[in-house]
């Protein structure tokens, strides 16, 4: 029940104290903004909090549960780093105060900016773009400014066909025509297609490493030498760094440009729209292109530097989502050097863990050694009448979130597979319960499918039909009340 | 699976049937059935150019978002608007009502490399 059903003529959670001298505002105040007021819902303060209390009770997120949703890395959120966040000595700063007012900030994303070169092994870094799609066009956009500059003709970037949609629709946006490259039959770039398409058309190469499908780009070191062996730049998609913090820097594996993720490697909120943050960083030769202003320290002060001839503009407003880049800080500075390098480790320890288990019942897609993700795949359970989705669909009886189904793609369909990312976060007795559940729910297919065709049972919202509600959206409670 | 036997097929799953010149394409069974219930076909444009193997148009179903790509090289001379308006028909008639394009054949010899119908029988022979 929405909270414009619960609404009574009259009832309100406030009073201003001088309702007397509202009268005749309605002569006074223009109809056309009278209207929006009349169509708020008229409730008590004890009906909106019921309202909102019960919404956040049935609510489900990492706070509440094991979430393994694989490519998005919903690992946990520390509270300190909300708490930092909050502060007032941050909260309470404008961006419009002078940058020697502002040193408190400007010092904290200069040192972030730091870490962040330390951790990837790139030169300079931009805080500026606000989720990872935004850090995939500001990198391309950065190579193709720089192309434009040097040799035009480069037009083209190749993509693995185990890329996010992001990475082919980045490109394109800067204003690149992508170029698909299949993946061998070890989940790895195919190096022989590779060497054909890799002319002097070609721009550069998007690759994510660990890969879409969990696994280490094993190929990286020969693919970043035959790109830039052939007048290439290479762009380090870092959705997946999570796997690779103390372990392997992109940088020196030759890459030009990365960009990270930091509402998923580095601990800050992801999920339900953001607010996300993706820094892109670059090697010394295309620092000029960053976007403007770029924080630096000289002469004792941290400031604003707007000097960068090739710059290709802003990209977002001011200082970037600074207080998302604050939470990302605070983890940094709280695991230290150390603290990466042990998450990594325990990331990629944790997914070859569940991959063990569930092995037996679920057959991964590559037989090789996995980093922080699993591809596992759920084909022949449709000799029992079911689908993967009736396995996710069941697990959530089970009390736990089902992982990423149908993706990867493995061109040119979704194929019956399963992507779990336990992440670093999760216990062994968490993942044995997650584990169990899938091993039973496996069972239970052959023996009861039928369990498994009516689930979730036990949920606030049981089976809906997604057919049916992409094909007759309802968007707002307005158009419901119109159908 | 249902095939086509007038139509010729690319390894990425669509068909291509021609009439003088002009070829009709669509998606074939094997794909439908792979794609489950279809929810949006994207918009096709009259009079733009494709060549074979590059994007037509995309199709969300509800398991994924996935490319369809041009079985033939040439110029767009007719769309279906019906299953845009419709992206049902794809699933419930993909060689008939549920056809996506007509192209206008640049290159009518391409239809030679694409497979015939008993060929792709055997391709897609789960």
């Amino acid at each position: 029940m929405t909270l414009y059903e619960k609404s009574v003529a009259g009832r309100s959670a406030f009073s201003f104290g001088f309702e007397e001298d509202l009268a005749g505002v309605e002569e006074r105040v223009p109809e056309y903004a009278q209207a929006p007021m009349k169509q708020l819902p008229q409730v008590s303060e004890l009906d909106l909090v019921r309202h909102f209390t019960s919404l956040a009770s049935k609510n489900y997120g990492v706070d509440t549960g094991f979430y393994p949703l694989g490519s998005c890395t919903m690992k946990y959120n520390p509270k300190i780093n909300e708490r930092m966040a909050a502060d007032p000595r941050l909260t309470g700063r404008h961006p419009l105060d002078s940058a020697a007012d502002n040193q408190g900030i400007l010092q904290m994303e200069f040192e972030l900016k730091e870490s962040l070169q330390e951790i990837t092994g790139m030169d300079d870094f931009t805080l500026q773009p606000a989720c990872g799609a935004h850090g995939e066009l500001t990198g391309m956009l950065i190579i193709h400014a720089y192309m434009q500059d040097h040799d035009p003709k480069r037009t083209k970037v190749l993509i693995p066909d185990s890329a996010h949609g992001t990475n082919p629709a980045s490109a394109t946006m800067a204003g690149f025509q992508t170029v698909t490259i299949p993946s061998n039959e070890r989940g790895s770039v195919d190096m022989d297609a590779l060497d054909k398409l890799m002319d002097d058309t070609v721009a550069g190469i998007m690759l994510t490493n660990p890969n879409t499908v969990g696994l280490f780009e094993e190929n990286s070191t020969q693919i970043a030498e035959l790109v830039h062996a052939r007048g290439g730049l290479l762009y380090y998609d870092g959705a997946n760094l999570n796997a690779l913090m103390g372990l392997v820097r992109p940088g020196d594996l030759g890459f030009d440009v990365v960009h990270l993720n930091l509402h998923k490697t580095f601990s800050t909120p992801h999920g339900g729209g953001g607010p996300g943050a993706a820094p892109v960083g670059v090697k010394k030769f295309l620092a000029d292109y960053l976007p403007t202003p770029v924080v630096v320290y000289r002469d004792g002060a941290y400031v604003l530097d707007s000097d960068r001839p090739h710059t290709i503009g802003r990209m977002s407003a001011f200082y970037g989502n600074t207080a998302v880049l604050a939470r990302a800080y605070v983890y940094i500075q709280m695991m230290g050097r150390d603290g990466l390098l042990a998450a990594s480790h325990a990331a990629v320890i944790n997914a070859n863990y569940v991959k063990a288990l569930l092995s037996p019942y679920y057959p991964p897609a590559y037989d090789r050694p996995v980093m922080h993700e699993t591809v596992l795949s759920a084909k022949g359970y449709d000799k029992y009448g079911v689908t993967l989705l009736d396995i996710a669909k069941r697990l959530m009886d089970y009390g736990f979130h089902p992982p990423t189904i149908y993706f990867p793609h493995f061109p040119p369909y979704a194929e019956e597979v399963m992507m779990v990312e336990p992440t670093e976060s999760e216990s062994k007795e968490t993942m044995d319960a997650f584990c169990d559940a899938l091993i039973k729910i496996s069972r239970e297919a052959k023996e009861n499918p039928e369990l498994l065709l009516s689930a979730p049972h036990n949920t606030v919202v049981t089976r809906v039909n997604e057919t049916y509600a992409a094909r007759h959206l309802v968007t707002s409670h307005r158009d419901k009340q119109g159908t | 699976m249902k095939i086509q036997e007038d139509a010729r097929y690319a390894k990425s799953d669509e068909w291509a049937r021609a009439e003088g010149g002009v070829a009709t394409v669509g998606v074939s069974d094997y794909a439908q059935q792979k794609l489950g219930d279809v929810v949006f076909v994207g918009e096709i444009s009259v009079g733009a150019t494709v060549k074979a193997g590059e994007i037509l148009t995309s199709v969300e179903s509800v398991k994924a978002a996935s490319d369809i790509y041009s079985p033939v090289s040439g110029k767009v001379v007719a769309v279906n608007h019906e299953v845009i308006a419709k992206p049902e028909l794809i699933n419930a008639d993909p060689y008939g009502a549920g056809w996506l394009a007509k192209i206008e054949l640049s290159a009518p010899e391409e239809l030679n490399t694409l497979m015939s119908a008993p060929d792709y029988a055997e391709y897609r022979k789960e």
